[in-house]
C-alpha cells in the first residue's frame, strides 16, 4: 500500500508537470493566469497600492475627472474611485473565492456521491438541483439575497446556492466515465470498501474537470457579486465594491461619464482572466480536444 | 417518439412541483413582516393583525402553501401592495421581456452562428483566433457594464439612440444588443465546436477522398449536420435571456417581468415575487422541454437513447 501511495505521489507530480508545461505553451491561458495573479496582488496589496482610503469622503472634491491627484477620478461623496477599484478587488476575490470553494466542496462531493453510488441516491441529489437549476441563477441569487438581507456572508451563500449544482452535474459525469476503469475493479477486488475507494481512487481521478469548472466559476461568481451589487443586493455600503460603485454611476452618467468606465473594467479583465484560465486550463488537460 | 413525450412531459410534474415549493419557501424566509409593512409606518397592532388576517399570513406555512397554490391555480393571488391580481401585473411585463428577448435572440444567433461558421471553416487562422478571442471576450463582459458603455457612447457621446425606456423601436436596440453579447459569444464557439467535430467524421474523409471540392463539403454535408445541435443552443440560451434579462432591464429601464421582480422585492409584495419567479422557471422549463422535443425530432438517435 505504501509503496502504491507513492508511486501515485510521483505519478501526480509528473501530471502535474506535464498540465504546467501545456499551460506555458497556450498563450491564452498565460494571459489568464498573468490576469488572475495580477489582480490576486492587487487584493492582497491594496492598502500599500491604494494612495487613499476608499471610504473617506471628501465632499469638495466631489465629482472630479481622473487627474493625477485622482488617477480615476472621484465619485459623488468624493471618494477616489482609483483606490475603490483596487479595495473592490479584494472584496470580489475573496467573497468569490470562498464561495467557489463552498460549492466545489459541496457540490463535487454530492455529484461524486450520486454518480458512485447511482440508484435513488443518484435520483434524490440530482433531481433536487434539477429543481435548484430550474431557477435562473440571477433571478435565485436576487431572491435568496433578499430573504437574507445584503453582507458578505449571505451573498457567498446565494453564490454557492447557484453554483453548487454545476459542480455536482461536473463530479457526477466525470465519477460516471473514471468508475468504468480497471483499477476501481481491481481496488474492489482487493476488497477495499466503497468510501475508501470514492476518496481514493475515484475523486481524485475525476478531479480535472472540476478543477476547469472551478476557474469559469470563480468568473461567474465575480460577475454574480457585481452584478447583485449594482441592484443593490450585494455587500453592504460603504464598502468598496465594483458593481455597487456602477449603480452609482449610472445616476451621474451625464455629468460624470469616467464613473462608468473603471469599475466595469476591473469586473471585465479578472473574468476574462479567469475565463482565459479555465479554458487553458480545459485545452492542458483534455488534449485530444486541442486539435479539434 | 409519442413514449419519449409522455416520459418527458410526467418528469416535468415533480420538477413544477418542487418548484412551486422552493418559491413559496423561499419568499417566506424574508426578514420582517410582510403585514407589518403592507400596514404602513403609522399602523396600530390592530391595524397589522386584520391585514395578517385578511391575507392569511397568520396560518401555519403548509396551510398557507395550499392556500397559495389553490389561489394560484383558480387564478386570483393578488399582489400585496397593489392588490391587483398578480397575473395582470405580470403578463404585460413578461411581454415586454419576451420582445426584448425575442430581438436579442435574433441578433444575437445571426452574429454567433455566422462567427462560428467562419471560425470553424477557417479553423486554427488567425481568424479563427480573432473570433474565439472575442467570443470570450464577449463572455467575460458584465452586462451592465456594457450597457453602460454603450449608453455612453450612442445615447451620451453621440446621441443617435435613447438611454432608457421603452417607445419606439429605437429604444430597444442598445438592451437587445447587450443581453445578446454573451448568447453570441456562446453560440459562436458551439457553432465552431460543432463544425470541428463533424470535419473529424469518417464521413467527411471519404468525401475528400472521393475529390469533391471543400466548398461543396462545407456547405452540403458539414454545415447541415453541424447545426443541429446549434439549435439546441440557442433555445436553451432563449431561456435564459428570458430569466437573465433583470440586469440589463435594471440598467435601460425596460419595463419588463426581471425589473419588476427585482422592484417588489425592496416593497416586499411577497405574492408577486413568488409568482413572478414561479412564472419564469416554469417558462424556462418549459423551453428546455421544447428544446428537447424539437432536438428529438431532428436527431433520431436523442429519443432512442432515452427511451
Amino acid at each position: 500500500m505504501v509503496r502504491g501511495d507513492s508511486l501515485m505521489k510521483t505519478a501526480n507530480l509528473e501530471i502535474t508537470n506535464v498540465i504546467w508545461k501545456r499551460i506555458k505553451k497556450n498563450r491564452m491561458a498565460q494571459v489568464g493566469a498573468y490576469l488572475t495573479i495580477f489582480f490576486i496582488i492587487i487584493a492582497i496589496f491594496a492598502p500599500i497600492i491604494s494612495p487613499y482610503d476608499p471610504t473617506e469622503q471628501h465632499f469638495e472634491d466631489s465629482l472630479q475627472g481622473p487627474s493625477w491627484k485622482h488617477f480615476f477620478g472621484t465619485d459623488i461623496y468624493g471618494r477616489d474611485v482609483f483606490s475603490r477599484v483596487i479595495y473592490g478587488a479584494r472584496t470580489s476575490l475573496k467573497i468569490a473565492a470562498i464561495a467557489v470553494s463552498i460549492s466545489l466542496i459541496i457540490g463535487s462531493l454530492l455529484g461524486a456521491i450520486a454518480g458512485f453510488f447511482g440508484r435513488f441516491i443518484d435520483e434524490i441529489i440530482m433531481r433536487f438541483f434539477d429543481i435548484l437549476l430550474a431557477f435562473p441563477s440571477i433571478l435565485l441569487a436576487i431572491a435568496i439575497m433578499t430573504i437574507l438581507g445584503a453582507g458578505d456572508k449571505n451573498l457567498i451563500i446565494a453564490l454557492a446556492v447557484y453554483s453548487i449544482p454545476q459542480f455536482a452535474r461536473i463530479a457526477r459525469s466525470s465519477v460516471l466515465s473514471v468508475k468504468r476503469n480497471e483499477y476501481i475493479d481491481a481496488a474492489r477486488a482487493i476488497g477495499e470498501g466503497p468510501w475508501s475507494i470514492l476518496f481514493r481512487y475515484i475523486i481524485p481521478n475525476s478531479f480535472a474537470p472540476v478543477l476547469v469548472q472551478a476557474s469559469m466559476r470563480m468568473a461567474t461568481a465575480i460577475l454574480g457579486i457585481s452584478g447583485l451589487g449594482f441592484l443593490g443586493l450585494g455587500v453592504k455600503p460603504p464598502t468598496p465594491e465594483w458593481g455597487t460603485d456602477l449603480s452609482l454611476a449610472l445616476t451621474y452618467l451625464y455629468v460624470a461619464p469616467h464613473l462608468g468606465i473603471f469599475p466595469g473594467l476591473a469586473i471585465f479583465l479578472v473574468v476574462m482572466g479567469f475565463n482565459y484560465l479555465g479554458d487553458g486550463l480545459n485545452d492542458a488537460l483534455n488534449p485530444r480536444l486541442k486539435d479539434r | 417518439m409519442l413514449r419519449f413525450i409522455i416520459r418527458r412531459l410526467l418528469l416535468l410534474i415533480p420538477i413544477l412541483i418542487g418548484v412551486s415549493i422552493v418559491s413559496f419557501l423561499m419568499v417566506h424566509l424574508i426578514p420582517g413582516d410582510p403585514a407589518r409593512i403592507l400596514a404602513g409606518q403609522n399602523a396600530t397592532p390592530e391595524d397589522v393583525l386584520a391585514i395578517r388576517e385578511r391575507f392569511g399570513l397568520d396560518k401555519p406555512l403548509t396551510i398557507q402553501y395550499f392556500m397559495f397554490m389553490k389561489a394560484l391555480i383558480s387564478g386570483n393571488v393578488k399582489s400585496l401592495r397593489t392588490e391587483k391580481n398578480v397575473m395582470e401585473e405580470i403578463l404585460p411585463r413578461f411581454l415586454n421581456t419576451l420582445q426584448l428577448s425575442l430581438v436579442s435572440i435574433i441578433i444575437s444567433a445571426t452574429m454567433g452562428i455566422f462567427f462560428g461558421i467562419i471560425a470553424g471553416v477557417k479553423r486554427n487562422t488567425w481568424v479563427d483566433n480573432l473570433v474565439m478571442g472575442f467570443s470570450l471576450f464577449g463572455v467575460s463582459m458584465p452586462v451592465f457594464w456594457l450597457g453602460i458603455l454603450l449608453m455612453l457612447i450612442f445615447a451620451v457621446k453621440l446621441g443617435w439612440l435613447p438611454a432608457g425606456g421603452k417607445g419606439t423601436w429605437k429604444h430597444i436596440i442598445l438592451p437587445a444588443i447587450t443581453l445578446g453579447m454573451a448568447t453570441s459569444a456562446i453560440i459562436a464557439r458551439m457553432t465552431r465546436a460543432n463544425i470541428l467535430q463533424v470535419f473529424h467524421q469518417d464521413y467527411i474523409r471519404t468525401a475528400y477522398a472521393f475529390g469533391i471540392s471543400e466548398r461543396k463539403i462545407i456547405y452540403k454535408y458539414v454545415l447541415k449536420n453541424a447545426l443541429i445541435p446549434i439549435v439546441t443552443v440557442v433555445g436553451l440560451q432563449f431561456g435564459y435571456l428570458l430569466g437573465g434579462a433583470v440586469l440589463t432591464e435594471s440598467v435601460f429601464g425596460w419595463p419588463g417581468v426581471g425589473r419588476l421582480i427585482a422592484d417588489s422585492i425592496f416593497t416586499r409584495d411577497y405574492t408577486l415575487i413568488q409568482v413572478g419567479v414561479m412564472f419564469i422557471a416554469v417558462i424556462f422549463v418549459l423551453i428546455n422541454l421544447l428544446v428537447d422535443f424539437t432536438y428529438a425530432i431532428l436527431d433520431p438517435r436523442i429519443r432512442y437513447g432515452q427511451g
